[in-house]
């Protein structure tokens, strides 16, 4: 027995599977682990932010600055009592909170941190994010269904409809990155954008559609202004009214795993990813895994920032500025792009 | 090459499997969730065989899309399924016929198919390795097969169509807000200035 445990750690089974194994799962964690500290001082970010916009100092109490106060909230929650509705559907009711939050993790396994520093560097990377960022509707819609509450499920429909809706354009505005890009791989879409320095990223020379998919990633992840699932004032929460303890934090770290996702997307699109703002020395000291934070920091600061500004918009208004205003605009944008890059011969061939 | 034929299996015998789900399991809902599940494994089978791209857009416009509508429309229907199925008995008959003939149909082609030798020469199917499948599509099809695909297009936008003028209907007296003609309002227009006697009233 302890022979063959031993013949485990040699040949073919070490070197072409068990070694494999180990090394991807090192690799998760340290992009999960990483992501979920993010989370939850996100949480405690957004209340500070908010609080200092409203004139107010936020959490202050739970350690200095009340740093420790997302630990403290995760703690209670963690000790809070799931409670089960007797008229919902146990298996589903239980499967929606954990099908969001593996969601919003299982998409950063395709994200570039730097150069080759990507756990799978797959040719399909942007129709992978997009893939899953279009499964993420179902944690919501279950959660609705499953809980056998009418508000739930009046803040699931309107979550399934304005997710599918304001996704169409976020399509557009891919494409229309990827024309100049010429492939679907996000280490190529970042390498693209190389060069000088900031203005040869894609967010100056596509400004409207960069408009266009920071307002849609608001709608996607059901943040303020478009938080309409969740209209307290309407449907008391939306679709996780029945949901307690960790089932509910499973729903509400879910929501800012996906704020920071599509934060990171936006950067690797528009914002150049790890590339420093200027390729001269100072600038290119500083490793890339930092600028990428760093910009993943500033489109975080303009959701909370947006937050804090805006009402919160009525449900045909929400309908007409995804189908009648973004939509002809990115389709316009990516016919534009099209014809300009062809007009002028720019068409991006490399990539094969 | 093991661990890829490990997966296939799982891939397989769960899509099956939630196949089987799909047309036994007696809430409606259900199966569209075991739809879902086996559209997902049908893009793993996907990936395993190199179509990378086919994959993703089957769960992008499938699962993402089409399936969310579908599962929409289940869960606001009230429809009693089981109630539905009672009459069922009265077509097992016809139904085991048809199913019959049809399994005998598949088989005889499955026993019985062989590809040419002289048509592996002449596959317009992608050279494993030397192109991505994304780039390989795009060829293919805008190029040997564009009047095809710019067909299947047509009939996808007439299909569209019909379907908003079938179900569109125009109501009368529905107060709908005219963005153009909010945006286009002054406060001289809507706004008047009245001095109030005291006593009077406005």
């Amino acid at each position: 027995m302890a022979e063959q445990f031993a013949n485990l750690f040699e040949g073919v089974w070490w070197s072409s599977y068990l070694a494999p194994t180990i090394l991807t799962i090192l690799l998760i964690l340290a992009i999960t682990v990483p992501i979920l500290l993010g989370v939850a001082y996100l949480t405690l970010a957004e209340r500070k932010v908010i609080g200092w916009m409203q004139y107010r100092k936020g959490p202050n109490v739970v350690g200095p600055f009340g740093l420790l106060q997302p630990l403290a909230d995760g703690l209670k929650l963690f000790l809070k009592e799931t409670v089960v509705p007797s008229g919902a559907n146990p298996v589903l009711f239980l499967i929606a909170p954990m099908l969001t939050f593996i969601l919003a993790l299982i998409a950063w396994a395709v994200i570039p941190f730097d150069d080759g520093w990507v756990l799978a560097d797959i040719n399909v990377g942007v129709l992978y994010l997009f893939a899953i960022s279009s499964l993420g509707v179902y944690g919501i819609i279950v959660a609705g269904w499953a809980s056998n509450s009418k508000y739930a499920f009046l803040g699931a429909l309107r979550s399934a409809a304005q997710m599918v809706s304001y996704e169409v354009s976020i399509g557009f505005v891919i494409v229309s990155v990827l024309l100049c890009v010429g492939s679907l791989n996000l280490s190529d879409i970042v390498k693209s954008q190389a060069g000088s320095g900031f203005w040869n990223w894609y967010f100056l020379p596509m400004l409207p559609m960069f408009v266009v998919f920071v307002i849609s990633a608001l709608a996607e992840t059901n943040r303020a202004p478009f938080d309409l699932p969740e209209a307290e004032a309407e449907l008391v929460s939306g679709y996780n009214v029945e949901y307690s303890a960790m089932a509910f934090a499973l729903f509400f770290l879910g929501e800012y795993a996906n704020m920071i996702l599509m934060s990171a997307m936006t950067s690797v699109l528009f914002l150049g990813g790890w590339l420093p703002p200027f390729d001269i020395a100072p600038f290119t000291w500083i490793p890339g895994p930092i600028w990428f934070a760093l910009k993943i920091a500033f489109v975080l600061f303009i959701f909370l920032w947006v937050r804090a500004t805006f009402p919160r918009y009525r449900y045909d208004q929400l309908m007409r500025l995804g189908w009648k205003v973004f939509l002809p605009l990115s389709l316009f944008w990516v016919v534009a792009t099209a014809g300009f890059l062809v007009a002028f011969d720019l068409l991006p061939t490399a990539a094969q | 090459m093991a661990f890829a034929g490990f997966m296939f299996y799982i891939f397989a015998a769960i899509t099956v499997a939630c196949a089987v789900m799909v047309v036994t399991s007696r809430n409606p809902v259900h199966s569209v969730l075991y739809l879902i599940l086996a559209f997902f494994n049908a893009a793993g089978l996907f990936v395993l065989i190199g179509a990378e791209f086919l994959a993703m857009i089957l769960v992008v416009v499938y699962v993402g899309a089409v399936a969310v509508l579908f599962l929409f429309v289940v869960m606001m229907l009230d429809v009693n399924f089981v109630e539905l199925r009672k009459g069922v008995r009265n077509y097992v008959y016809i139904g085991a016929v048809i199913g019959g003939i049809l399994f005998v149909e598949l088989a005889m082609v499955a026993t019985s198919w062989s590809l040419g030798p002289e048509l592996a020469s002449i596959s317009l199917g992608p050279v494993v390795g030397e192109v991505h499948n994304t780039r390989s599509i795009g060829q293919v099809i805008y190029t040997d097969y564009i009047y095809l695909f710019q067909g299947a297009g047509m009939i996808l936008l007439v299909a569209m169509v019909g379907a908003i003028v079938l179900t569109h209907r125009q109501r009368a007296g529905v107060k709908k807000q005219v963005i153009r003609d909010q945006v286009a309002r002054s406060s001289k227009d809507e706004v008047t200035l009245v001095k109030v006697q005291p006593g009077d009233g406005a």
